[in-house]
């Protein structure tokens, strides 16, 4: 059996467990309409104003971090499963690359981007 | 030695016999998602169990005892009772994605859940770029996470949801790069090789120091992947009410709840699988009594039996530990295990340069 076919068998059965869990809960489960159930939760008074608002930069700079040396990973990842072939070389060619994703964290780490303010 | 491969190896034959072609591969396309459904909720349903008997231990206290044998049934009535809960769905929230959040959670776990080697031919899919594909369907959670916080349009909610999102991006790396380490040992990145491998001699063993950093490392960064114990940000009781599931109830909180305990089964079976040499018994060299009654003992129980210890580990550190800040969060990662992990990768390659 290929792979990519049983891949699609494993997404099918995520989707069908949770579309029969739903199911079965919305067959078993109660239902009783009441406005006030719809209201966000809070500690008893109403939410003032809207949810979706700018967020703290931070987080962004964190997930920009993360694509950079994401990115470096999958890049990497064909040059370790190789490794074994390619011996010293191999070593020293991808020394330089780390070497330069390393002063990129340097550099981050200088400018203050790992800082939590 | 009794291994799956022998079970499925047979069940293929005789569906071939007696079926079509076509039919054969429908019937063994329904087995494998039927048995692969079927571990994932009696396992979600002892590991909620376990949790709750060890975190009772650790408090000194009993945990459940009511239901079934020292409370063993508990999780199933707890299972039923939250499938007769009402899914209440508020006014302002975003309907789609709101439910899509769930979908793509279970997903994800279910996803990295089938390319996990049980015993030999005992796995869904068996990729030939398995840790790559372990990495990029379990991140795929974390897309579920951040649509639930976002769509529920709460304050909670979405500040859970940032927060947890920060959080499983940033030590996704480290988990990458420790995992990167044993790619660079083994020269291949299909599981059932890597487990065949360490026929001679487990990873972590094989590996040296440079091994032995990269498991601490993948422990420490899995178990942020979770969002549980000292990395419990997203979902800190005291100050978000439930973070990012807030605004869930029924089963649809449910599923959250199933993901992350499953998550936490995943991370301890691949740290088994690529460290602690998987469904492979452990030998000593020379022993020959020793290696023997090592090989009397089923492969399958010695998958389980690493996962669980390292099950148990997760939840003696998420009871052990007070919280971390967020900054702290941050710095672990990106200031200790990143730089970290970065000298381990050259470290290993050395390690490897040297055993040739």
């Amino acid at each position: 059996m290929s792979n990519s076919a049983l891949f699609l068998v494993v997404l099918v059965t995520a989707v069908f467990m949770v579309v029969a869990a739903l199911c079965m809960a919305i067959w078993l489960a109660p239902k009783s309409t009441n406005p006030l159930k719809g209201e966000p939760y809070e500690c008893g008074i109403q939410t003032r104003g809207p949810s979706w608002v700018q967020f703290k930069v931070g987080y962004y700079l964190i997930a920009i971090l993360f694509l950079v040396f994401d990115v470096e990973t999958v890049l990497l990842f064909p040059w370790a499963s190789i490794f074994k072939t390619l011996g010293a070389d191999g070593l020293i060619l991808v020394s330089f690359f780390i070497t330069i994703l390393a002063l990129g964290l340097v550099y981050a780490w200088k400018k203050g981007a790992l800082e939590w303010k | 030695m009794f291994h799956f491969k022998q079970l499925t190896d047979w069940i293929d034959a005789m569906l071939h016999t007696y079926l079509s072609e076509g039919w054969a591969l429908f019937v063994e396309f329904v087995i494998v998602g039927v048995a692969m459904l079927t571990v994932y909720a009696v396992l979600a349903l002892l590991l909620i169990w376990a949790e709750r008997k060890v975190c009772a231990f650790f408090q000194c206290r009993l945990g459940p005892t009511r239901v079934g044998p020292f409370g063993m049934f508990q999780s199933v009535a707890d299972m039923i009772k939250i499938l007769l809960k009402e899914i209440i769905i508020l006014n302002h929230v975003d309907h789609r994605l709101f439910r899509l959040a769930g979908f793509l959670v279970i997903i994800a776990s279910l996803c990295t859940f089938g390319a996990i080697p049980f015993d030999k031919g005992l796995h869904a899919i068996d990729f030939n770029i398995g840790v790559f594909y372990l990495l990029a369907v379990s991140s795929l959670g974390v897309v579920g996470i951040l649509l639930a916080g976002w769509s529920s349009n709460s304050k909670y909610t979405m500040i859970g949801a940032m927060r947890s999102g920060a959080q499983l991006i940033s030590y996704e790396l480290s988990c990458g790069l420790s995992l990167m380490t044993i790619v660079i040992l083994s020269g291949t990145m299909q599981l059932s090789q890597i487990v065949e491998m360490q026929s001679t001699g487990w990873f972590i063993f094989k590996g040296g120091i440079p091994a032995l950093i990269a498991f601490v490392v993948y422990l420490i960064a899995g178990h942020a992947e979770t969002n549980r114990g000292p990395f419990d940000l997203p979902e800190s009781e005291s100050e978000l009410t439930a973070g990012y599931h807030t605004e869930y109830s029924g089963i649809q909180f449910g599923f959250f709840y199933l993901a992350e305990y499953l998550n936490m089964f995943i991370i301890a079976a691949i740290a088994s699988t690529m460290f602690l040499g998987g469904w492979m018994p452990l030998h000593v060299s020379g022993w020959d009594g020793f290696n023997q009654v090592m090989d009397s003992i089923p492969p399958v129980i010695w998958f389980f039996g690493k996962t669980f210890c390292c099950v148990f580990l997760a939840l003696w550190v998420r009871w052990s530990f007070p919280r971390l800040r967020i900054d702290q969060l941050l710095k672990l990662e990106w200031k200790i295990l990143m730089p970290i992990s970065f000298l381990n990768i050259v470290l290993m390659a050395i390690w490897v340069l040297l055993l040739n």
